[in-house]
């Protein structure tokens, strides 16, 4: 018999027990991660000062954190949003190569047009292109065919190849360039920087997608339904809720806010499409969204932890001669740690 | 050229299929036990890193793929520590240890990226290489591993369906409380499973390595963990119709390969997709009666007798 109740970040517990409880989470696995780095023969403790250094200790640093932060925030709109609805969505990733490479379309496509007219093109159809991806298995799910789990991490597998495809072919930039990438994007598809820094307007859009997520789910009558039907499909079933629309609906809209993601990549740090466009921002944002239970404020607090977190990736890859990915192992770590904190029973989605 | 390509994909079939029938036999097991283990492509991503290590370090490819077998096992257990003894919800465990499984592999493998390593043995009985037909192609020339594929898809199926612990193991896995109530210990059961699937997964991972590509690259599973987990789907979680999904997606992963080496008209990545999106598509035929033929019990966890 699990303990009942203990120290734990629950909805019940105070602000600044929440903050102390990361904060152990956070400083237990960054010590575990660090006995791995010491035994893989490297220096943990200049590893996490060269972070530190290069992300809190500069106002450059900072704003790279925050240009970090523009994805991981919408791909965990992606995953929280069907997650209200007891839905699944771990297809974050491929869903921002499709937004990315639905957006590349247009902008391609569309070149002489001005850019108030291309640029809310270009992000609509960065939008569309992710919310297809995950209409499809949220579908499937409807429909009662295939777990809606699966689909998506297949999906994933899939949609990186069809930006390959379209970047080694038809979109291949013809000048020079032996690394594989789309011609540049013509100005007026670029989303604005600002401050000198490459933090550009997809932050902006981010805010505004966490903040409408936050007002669906609190403040319309949408929200009241898709909890309703999160708490129990067939009571919300019976009271005559389309309960299949919405599960198309609600992945459709969490994946065209991962499709936003990479609509920002392209049009606001690359200008072109490439391939390597996301070191991971879909499970990372999964991550990010499970964590802070889907509640918009944990996923802003939880997505300036993680754009810290993940930096510490390039840190380790440049100064230390780690692979990038090697960072995933401190993500697991903290997830291994709040899982095997958390007690049962109070199941968590 | 029909007969060539036909014969390339057979061979291809059985090269690529075998990596999948043991991480399906693996993850069948698990979930005959009640849990599913959505990180396979973590604890498959370990195996093959671990294995490769392991060989690179010390010449033996047998070395390597034992280490890989441990590996794999411990990984599971890790798994089963979070959802049996701590009860942790199934799903985010087993994302973890997928997030466990590019990290850890990524760290394993990265001083041996670009090593080169004498691969599994590979021989070819000389009672069948008398065929005419097998001489001149890379038919029947397997390593250990596939040849012990099929008995031990047979071993799997004899120990669910024909012992005592099989009996007890999918008991559990329809109902922990009667299995409980019966004098069976479902935590036992469930980590004597995860520990068995865990030695195959890690195994499959190592067949990756060390038979097929013979180099380690990051993610080089390609999403393999997650083709098996449907396969178990596929096969209704039954070790012998897991042989039949296995050469089936190892035909379309050896048909996607063997067309790009023709110099196929069409460009590579759209082959690629192909497994996937036959994965999908048999997710989407069989999915009216998966919940028929699934564990009871699959997926929740058992919080005791009181």
């Amino acid at each position: 018999m699990p303990e009942a109740t203990g120290t734990r970040t629950g909805l019940g517990a105070p602000a600044w027990r929440r903050l102390l409880g990361w904060a152990l989470v956070c400083g237990i696995a960054l010590a575990l991660f660090a006995a791995v780095l010491l035994a893989a023969g490297k220096d943990p403790l200049r590893a996490y000062a060269d972070t530190f250094r290069s992300t809190l200790g500069s106002a450059y640093g900072f704003s790279e954190l925050l240009v970090r932060m523009t994805p991981l925030l919408l791909t965990a709109v992606a995953a929280a949003l069907p997650s209200r609805l007891g839905l699944i969505n771990v297809g974050g990733e491929g869903q921002l190569y499709m937004g990315a490479w639905m957006a590349s379309a247009g902008a391609l496509a569309f070149r002489a047009w001005p850019a108030w007219l291309l640029l809310p093109c270009v992000a609509l159809l960065g939008f569309i292109g992710g919310a297809a991806w995950a209409a499809l298995p949220g579908l499937l799910r409807a429909a009662r065919l295939v777990n809606e789990t699966i689909a998506t991490l297949l999906l994933n597998y899939v949609a990186p190849l069809i930006v390959s495809y379209s970047v080694f072919g038809p979109w291949r930039a013809t000048e020079s360039s032996a690394y594989p990438q789309s011609s540049a994007f013509p100005e007026a598809a670029l989303l604005p920087a600002y401050f000198e820094t490459r933090v550009h307007a997809g932050l902006l859009i981010a805010l505004a997608a966490l903040l409408a997520y936050w007002v669906i789910m609190e403040k319309t009558r949408w929200g009241v339904d898709m909890r309703a039907i999160g708490g129990n499909p067939e009571a919300a079933q019976r009271l005559g809720l389309p309960v299949a629309t919405w599960i198309v609906v609600a992945l459709a809209i969490g994946g065209g806010a991962a499709g936003l993601a990479g609509m920002g990549e392209a049009m606001g740090i690359h200008g072109r499409l490439r391939v390597g466009l996301s070191p991971g921002y879909g499970f990372t944002g999964f991550l990010i969204s499970w964590l802070a239970g889907g509640r918009p404020l944990g996923i802003l607090c939880m997505a300036f932890l993680f754009a810290i977190l993940t930096s510490a990736g390039d840190t380790l890859q440049i100064t230390q001669g780690l692979p990038y990915s090697a960072i995933n192992l401190l993500l697991a770590l903290i997830l291994f740690i709040v899982l095997a904190r958390r007690p049962g029973r109070r199941a968590a989605r | 050229m029909t007969t060539p390509l036909a014969l390339g994909v057979l061979a291809g079939a059985v090269l690529s299929g075998t990596s999948l029938l043991y991480a399906t036999l693996g993850e069948t097991i698990v979930e005959r036990a009640g849990i599913v283990n959505l990180g396979l492509e973590g604890v498959l991503l370990i195996g093959a890193s671990v294995g490769f290590a392991v060989t690179a370090a010390t010449g033996h490819a047998l070395l390597g793929l034992g280490a890989a077998a441990m590996a794999g096992g411990l990984a599971n257990l890790m798994l089963g520590w979070l959802v049996v003894v701590r009860q942790a919800n199934q799903l985010a465990s087993g994302l973890a240890m997928l997030f466990f499984g590019f990290g850890a592999s990524a760290l394993i493998g990265a001083p041996y990226v670009g090593a080169v390593i004498t691969g599994l043995p590979k021989w070819r009985p000389a009672l069948l290489a008398a065929l005419p037909w097998v001489a001149g192609s890379t038919l029947c020339n397997y390593d250990i591993l596939t040849w012990l594929a099929v008995p031990v898809a047979v071993l799997v199926w004899w120990a669910l369906f024909r012992t005592s612990w099989g009996l007890g193991l999918r008991a559990v896995g329809e109902s922990p409380a009667v299995a409980f109530a019966s004098g069976r210990n479902p935590a036992i059961l469930q980590g004597q499973a995860l520990a068995a699937g865990g030695v195959l997964g890690g195994l499959a991972g190592a067949h990756l390595s060390l038979s097929l590509t013979l180099t380690w690259a990051e993610y080089m599973t390609g999403g393999r963990g997650f083709i098996a987990i449907a396969l178990v789907i596929f096969s209704k979680w039954h070790p012998l119709r897991a042989v039949a999904g296995a050469l089936l997606f190892g035909g379309a992963e050896a048909l996607q390969l063997q067309l790009q080496a023709r110099g196929s008209e069409i460009s590579p990545f759209l082959l690629e997709m192909f497994p996937y999106l036959l994965t999908l598509l048999v997710l989407l035929a069989w999915g009216g009666s998966r919940r028929l033929s699934a564990p009871a019990g699959l997926g929740r966890t058992f919080y005791g007798m009181d």
